[in-house]
């Protein structure tokens, strides 16, 4: 399940945020502290999730140390909708 | 009559009046009045003359977007002695090249002291390690807790008019060696003659969210509204990247009047901000939102009158300005009785002859906006590359010559020579004049500026070469605008000896991330290709534009970038 939410969140930012699409991201490679999207990006991320999962990310917790792995975004989603 | 002068007129004038309302993601607004803001700053400087920092000598302040550092740099005023704010570490900076970059600036500068978080003191002393320079780290902490009482500044030597208040320091990692010192007299002149400009009167709210270490942030968002008796809405550039319809709650909530945006936030703000987020915002206070600090563009406005116009934003609101730390903040303004001037050219004859002629039915154009007239106490001129003012309509180097310009770059005569021409400052930006407004064009050198941050190309550059497998010379940088977000991609195009595709993209992310590290910069295409792709110049330098151009090329060829 949290392979599936991955493989969709890698296609969402290889396609829409880097333009690269076919780019692989790992669900472990870091893609904030490591500068591959940026801050201005990071609104992106969270309509995102927001519109596909039901999910809310504050801004607040926009940062690394919220989520800083498509691993750990995943997880906060499921957490998140395990939750509601 | 001086900065701190002003201030404490303010204080005096209006103690329980509040100057500042401070706000933070996730925590109430906090409203600071001018008796508050002169009390607390007298503890700063009260604290800088315990550590023995004399008037005229620089404090470097590095801290974040807040109260810490409100305080902290008009305590530096009050006492004489000179701010110079030094952006604070960002996540995705690696700690060594910020150490590194402040060494850089303190070489420069020679600053007495710094001032900092107990929290970040020993990134700091890092940093100075035998230096000697430096004598004294000062911790918020100590000024905070210090339960002083007296209001007044001990042993106050009264500045004059023309000593030095402030040094402005442009972005980026070369920009820290060049600080833009200016006067009280300057900064006074520029707030008199802007004011003006922007029809600024009692009743007026400024809302800000740009940074103070930047002129638009420091003199429009800052010390414009707080010497002239206007409340300030402050926010931080941390906080609007992540939740940017927070400016647009503040306008309506503060009935907020004057803001500045640089050009890629109204592209940002009108694609980013969903209509959940603005239940109950009204606009129709915000009458001057001006855009500055890149080249300004008619389909950005458009966007975002588009998207803001039914909560209550007029189209006439939308404004222009050019400015530069070194005029210490506008140059020209729009007039705001009327939308910026827009005018349709003939693209080829502008391209290749440098002239701003009208467009023709046939042929292709493009739409140019005004960035408006020469402030009341500033004038403009033209130059051709010998120096020769040129006709209107005509692009050339835009001169300047005010009551309002920079004293020099601090420590650096060199580069003051390099500056002036007959008496008139050489901008480096190029532009043309029609009917008394200013149309800027462009960069003389091959800066890029993304989000009104200036970024030189060879910096980026010289990152790359520390990749193991990129040799030195053999990459190139450079900005291309990109429509949607109404800024410029910074991109960049490495050679390896590798043409293994696997390989290249290896590489491609190791410089992504070592570039971002070393210098906070983004970068939004990186192409590893193999040997001898990049165009030199007959000299053996990098041709960085028709680089550029081939890289955009092969990129339309094969459909993506």
């Amino acid at each position: 399940m949290q392979e599936e939410l991955i493989l969709q969140l890698e296609s969402h930012v290889a396609t829409r945020i880097l333009k690269q699409p076919g780019r692989r991201i790992a669900a472990d490679e870091p893609i904030i502290s490591s500068g591959l999207i940026d801050s201005f990006n990071l609104v992106d991320v969270a309509l995102y999730v927001e519109d596909t999962f039901g999910v809310r990310i504050t801004d607040t917790e926009l940062n690394s140390g919220t989520f800083d792995t498509l691993g750990q975004l995943a997880a906060l989603i499921e957490q998140r909708r395990g939750r509601a | 009559m001086t900065l701190d002068e002003r201030l404490r007129q303010q204080a005096e004038r209006s103690p329980n009046k509040t100057a500042i309302h401070v706000q933070h993601a996730g925590r109430p607004d906090l409203a600071i009045s001018y008796d508050e803001l002169w009390y607390r700053a007298a503890r700063y400087a009260q604290a800088y003359q315990r550590e023995g920092v004399r008037p005229g000598e620089v404090i470097v302040l590095i801290l974040q977007h807040g109260e810490d550092l409100l305080y902290a740099f008009w305590g530096a005023i009050a006492c004489g002695v000179i701010p110079s704010i030094m952006p604070f570490l960002t996540e995705k900076l690696s700690p060594e090249q910020y150490r590194s970059d402040l060494r850089a600036l303190i070489s420069v500068t020679q600053p007495a002291a710094v001032v900092t978080y107990p929290e970040f003191e020993d990134q700091v002393r890092e940093a100075l390690a035998n230096d000697r320079i430096v004598r004294a780290v000062i911790s918020t902490r100590g000024i905070n807790e210090a339960s002083g009482s007296t209001f007044a500044v001990d042993n106050y030597a009264p500045r004059s008019a023309d000593d030095i208040v402030l040094l402005q320091h442009s972005s980026g990692t070369t920009g820290l060696q060049k600080g833009v010192a200016l006067s009280h007299r300057a900064v006074l002149n520029q707030l008199d003659a802007y004011g003006r400009a922007i029809d600024l009167r009692a009743g007026d709210v400024i809302v800000s969210w740009l940074p103070l270490y930047h002129d638009m942030g420091l003199i429009a968002g800052f010390l414009l509204p707080i010497l002239e008796g206007i409340p300030l809405v402050l926010s931080s550039p941390f906080d609007w990247v992540r939740a940017p319809w927070r400016l647009l709650q503040a306008v309506s909530q503060y009935r907020g009047t004057h803001s500045w945006l640089p050009n890629f936030a109204y592209n940002f703000m009108a694609q980013k901000v969903r209509d959940r987020y603005l239940e109950g915002v009204n606009l129709e206070s915000w009458r001057t939102v001006i855009n500055c600090s890149e080249p300004v563009r008619w389909e950005s406005h458009r966007a975002f009158f588009q998207r803001f116009e039914k909560f209550g934003l007029r189209r006439g609101s939308l404004q222009t300005c050019y400015a530069m730390a070194e005029n210490v903040f506008g140059v020209t303004q729009s007039d705001l009785r009327s939308e910026p001037a827009v005018e349709d050219l003939d693209r080829a004859a502008f391209m290749e002859a440098h002239s701003a002629r009208p467009a023709v039915m046939s042929g292709p154009s493009m739409r140019v906006m005004s960035s408006g007239k020469p402030l009341s106490n500033t004038r403009v001129q033209i130059l051709d590359a010998h120096g020769t003012p040129v006709p209107d309509a005509t692009v050339g180097e835009i001169a300047i010559q005010s009551d309002c310009m920079l004293t020099g770059y601090y420590n650096r005569p060199d580069a003051d020579k390099k500056a002036f021409h007959d008496g008139w400052f050489l901008t480096g930006d190029y532009g043309y004049l029609s009917q008394g407004e200013l149309y800027v064009a462009g960069r003389k050198k091959d800066l890029i500026i993304v989000g009104g941050k200036n970024i030189y190309p060879q910096d980026l550059e010289a990152l790359s070469y520390e990749v193991p497998g990129i040799h030195p010379g053999r990459s190139v940088a450079f900005g291309v605008f990109n429509e949607e977000l109404g800024t410029e991609d910074v991109c960049m195009v490495a050679e390896a000896d590798s043409e293994d595709a696997v390989q290249q993209q290896r590489l491609a992310d190791l410089i992504r991330q070592h570039v971002t590290k070393s210098s906070a910069i983004a970068l939004r295409h990186v192409r590893v290709v193999g040997p001898k792709w990049i165009l030199k110049t007959s000299s053996g330098k990098t041709a960085r534009v028709a680089n550029r151009d081939k890289f955009l090329r092969e990129s339309s060829d094969s459909g993506t970038q």
